[in-house]
């Protein structure tokens, strides 16, 4: 091969690897991004049920009900809005009422939610960003010290 | 007044690394003996200097001095020892002293290193380190004092995240800053050849092995976090693609196909280019993971403190270096000579090859992990790129990989013979095929995927040998001990590095059979998960030094016979409230029993989670496996540049080391 030939295939490879390389980010892009919402954006974008999402915010006080085996239902709240939540599984050892809370699954007919997970911040000074932003939309955040934490009372 | 000291010793440190790199930038000009003599100097004493601070840091938490800000939030005084040394990097400012820590001790070994290493490429190196050195520093200084005091002080501490005192805080953070700062040294390398205009076989020699031991160190960081997070998180998932865990795969990535490049390079001087953007690329990464992982701009465990300046200061370090190195290199790369080309079908078109599609998984992780940043930042809407993102993008572009590597490793350099190669390999086929075709039998029904993705495994670690295989049995079967004896080292690291990624292939598709079971039960309940059973013996409260534990105790049956025990706990951290689940693991051989709890009612009754995880240790043991191989080949005697060349002695007088 000439040089030329051999500088040829060495493009040629690389553009094709590139070009199934980013033919799969694409299509993974598409099939596989999660959107976050807060329980109010839920209500006024009006998203529709049966989209799979994830949904933030505190999980409302004395919201917590455990129903037959290990499934649980709580209310996810931004304090504008309530969302009621369902899940079977085990809870995030984190996971307290009157906490931040994220959780992804579907969103049902009756506007209700079925998550599939349940996460739950890291430790106790910790709050999900996702869940720590939609609280300020709502003016809900309050700096206390240097520890960032939201007001639940 | 230690605690001052250390902080006098980080400004004098600081001032230090403007020297080093200044008087090294000069001294790569100048060549004038005094100043490279002056630029080691100066790198040695920014090391002393970092060392003293870390020193000073690392005793006010050992004694307790609450007094030091730092300590007071990250520690506890009723803490065990180990944990509370391991909590001087279980922070912000600790783990940023001890990144800094790393660098400076890369620098300063690079100044002690032989002297076959040129005195210009070592100023500029050196230089390129100072200036990292002093820009981190100063992070530090402006945004991250460790030793700020508080007054007055408080009689206890805060006490360190219960879900970091563990022994893997002690191993997991040194061992990925080694990996992740062992990158600063190609880095610089790659700078200095782009100042100096020049690059060549013998700067590619010199990087290999700091690329090599940074590859080691990353390699083994990265699986000693995943192991971590396995028993730690107690969902009994290794890999979750995190952002954060992203942030360590792509260096870890890039430093994979910059290890092959730089072969390439000293063997054939070809991809000259490529390699030195390699090298700017796989240190980026390491900046970037840094950063992200810093900054606050992740929800994630590895996220201490969230303070905007820091963010935008480790922002303005990553346009610095980032930028900078890659302004300089779109100048003056064009300037670099040319390396020749080759034929495809070749060792160096294989390297190509590996090249490729590492660089494009790395992009792939790159996209999946900064995608949702740069949406939230351009439209405000908030999405999540999950685990099925990179299942969908990563594993098809690694199944190439997978099947050329033992290929690869039997073309010869220039001019390959792609049927010969074949040829050589054929056995390894054929044992892989019959191993994919006795698990699938033996399992018929179950995972489909799965038995091929272990055929996968075979192959590779039966292929990686093939090469060794053919190299041997050439000529008289007598003569076969003491060609194997005298095949360099190098070689069986390969080897075995190759049979490494094998061996983890074989734990992630066993992944497929994993059972896991949840389930509420009471003392003396029963439950079963693949082929055991697991009776519940009791839930004893325990108290340790800071927490207490309500531990249930399982006896784990086979064929209704006993054959171990596994006690999991669910402890509470009262000093912070904080709940955690230490997981249960029995080892039976290579694969694990893993128990979890939830929450314990009222009733004494306890949510339960087991999985029945068969070959699972495989997964962490291949990066074990992968990292020997590197050590081997990095004791490689060749690889010492200046070392004699090895004596082709008898076996007898082969050195014993």
């Amino acid at each position: 091969m000439s040089r030329r030939q051999r500088r040829l295939a060495l493009i040629g490879s690389a553009l094709a690897v590139l070009a199934a390389a980013a033919a799969l980010v694409l299509t993974a892009l598409r099939d596989s991004i999660v959107f976050f919402h807060p329980p109010t954006e839920i209500v006024e974008k009006a998203i529709a049920p049966g989209s799979r999402l994830r949904v933030g915010g505190l999980v409302k006080e004395g919201s917590l009900v455990r129903g037959e085996g290990r499934s649980v239902r709580f209310v996810v709240t931004d304090t504008k809005t309530d969302l009621p939540v369902s899940y079977a599984g085990i809870l995030p050892d984190l996971f307290r009422e009157g906490q931040g809370v994220v959780a992804e699954g579907v969103l049902q007919a009756d506007h209700s939610f079925r998550a599939d997970s349940v996460l739950a911040k890291h430790d106790e000074k910790y709050m999900p960003r996702e869940v720590a932003d939609a609280l300020k939309k709502q003016g809900l955040w309050q700096h206390n010290g240097a520890d960032a934490a939201p007001s639940t009372q | 007044m230690i605690a001052e000291a250390g902080h006098f010793a980080l400004l004098l440190a600081l001032a230090l690394a403007i020297v080093q790199s200044c008087v090294g930038l000069w001294a790569g000009r100048s060549r004038d003996a005094a100043l490279i003599a002056m630029t080691r100097s100066a790198a040695l004493g920014v090391c002393a200097f970092v060392v003293a601070a870390f020193a000073a840091l690392t005793r006010a938490y050992v004694i307790s001095d609450f007094s030091v800000r730092n300590v007071a939030e990250n520690s506890n005084s009723v803490m065990p020892l180990i944990y509370k040394v391991s909590g001087v990097w279980g922070n912000h400012e600790g783990s940023v002293l001890l990144w800094v820590l790393v660098l400076a001790a890369f620098a300063a070994s690079v100044a002690l290193r032989g002297r076959d290493l040129p005195d210009v490429l070592r100023s500029n190196v050196l230089a390129v380190q100072g200036m990292i050195a002093a820009l981190f520093l100063a992070f530090i200084l402006a945004t991250s004092n460790p030793f700020s005091r508080i007054d007055p002080a408080p009689f206890e501490g805060a006490d360190l995240n219960p879900l970091l005192q563990d022994l893997g805080l002690a191993i997991h953070p040194p061992l990925l800053y080694l990996g992740y700062v062992g990158c600063s040294i190609a880095f610089s390398f790659a700078v200095a050849a782009l100042i100096d205009g020049r690059i060549d076989a013998v700067w590619a020699k010199h990087v290999r092995p700091w690329t090599l031991a940074a590859w080691i160190f990353l390699t083994l960081g990265i699986a000693m976090g995943s192991y971590w997070a396995y028993y730690e998180l107690g969902w009994g998932g290794f890999w979750f693609w995190d952002p954060v865990e992203n942030a360590s795969l792509m260096p870890w990535l890039a430093a994979t196909a910059l290890l092959h490049s730089a072969v390439v390079m000293e063997k054939r001087e070809a991809l000259k280019i490529w390699t030195v953007l390699l090298a700017i690329v796989a240190f980026s990464l390491s900046l970037i993971g840094t950063f992200l992982v810093r900054s606050g701009v992740l929800t994630s465990v590895h996220a201490f403190a969230v303070d905007p300046a820091r963010g935008v200061f480790i922002l303005g370090i990553l346009v610095v270096t980032i930028g900078g190195s890659l302004t300089l290199f779109a100048w003056r790369a064009p300037m670099l000579k040319h390396g020749g080309l080759f034929a495809p079908v070749s060792r160096e078109g294989a390297l190509v090859f590996n090249n490729l599609f590492l660089a494009a998984a790395c992009a792939a992780v790159f996209i999946g992990t900064l995608y949702p940043l740069a949406l939230e930042a351009l439209t405000g809407a908030k999405i999540s790129v999950g685990p099925p993102f990179f299942n969908m993008t990563v594993i098809p572009l690694m199944a190439p990989l997978i099947i050329a590597m033992p290929l690869g490793q039997n073309l010869a350099w220039k001019r390959g013979d792609l049927l010969g190669a074949a040829q050589r390999v054929q056995l390894s086929f054929a044992v892989a095929v019959a191993a994919a075709a006795i698990i699938a039998a033996a399992t018929w029904g179950g995972p489909v995927l799965a038995p091929i993705a272990i055929g996968g495994g075979v192959w590779l670690i039966v292929g990686s040998f093939s090469e060794i295989g053919a190299r041997v049995s050439r000529g008289a079967p007598s003569a076969l001990a003491s060609r194997l004896i005298g095949l360099p080292r190098s070689a069986f690291g390969t080897a075995v590095a190759h049979a490494g990624v094998g061996v983890t292939v074989i734990g992630l598709a066993a992944t497929a059979w994993h059972v896991e079971r949840i389930a509420t039960m009471r003392s003396g309940d029963m439950i079963d998960v693949g082929a055991y059973r697991l009776r519940l013996d009791s839930i004893t409260p325990r108290t340790g030094a800071n927490y207490r534990e309500d531990a249930a105790r399982f006896t784990i049956l086979k064929d209704s016979a006993e054959v171990g025990s596994v006690v999991s706990a669910k402890r509470i951290y009262p000093i912070r409230q904080m709940p955690t689940t230490e997981a249960g693991l029995w080892t039976h051989g290579i694969g694990q029993v893993y128990v979890s709890l939830g929450e314990i009612e009222t009733d004494g009754s306890v949510a339960v989670r087991v999985y029945d995880k068969p070959l699972v240790l495989l997964i962490w043991l291949g990066a074990v496996v992968m990292a020997i191989g590197g050590a081997l080949s990095l004791s490689d005697r060749r690889r010492r540049v200046g070392a004699p060349r090895p004596a082709r002695a008898p076996p007898a007088m082969a050195p014993a080391e």
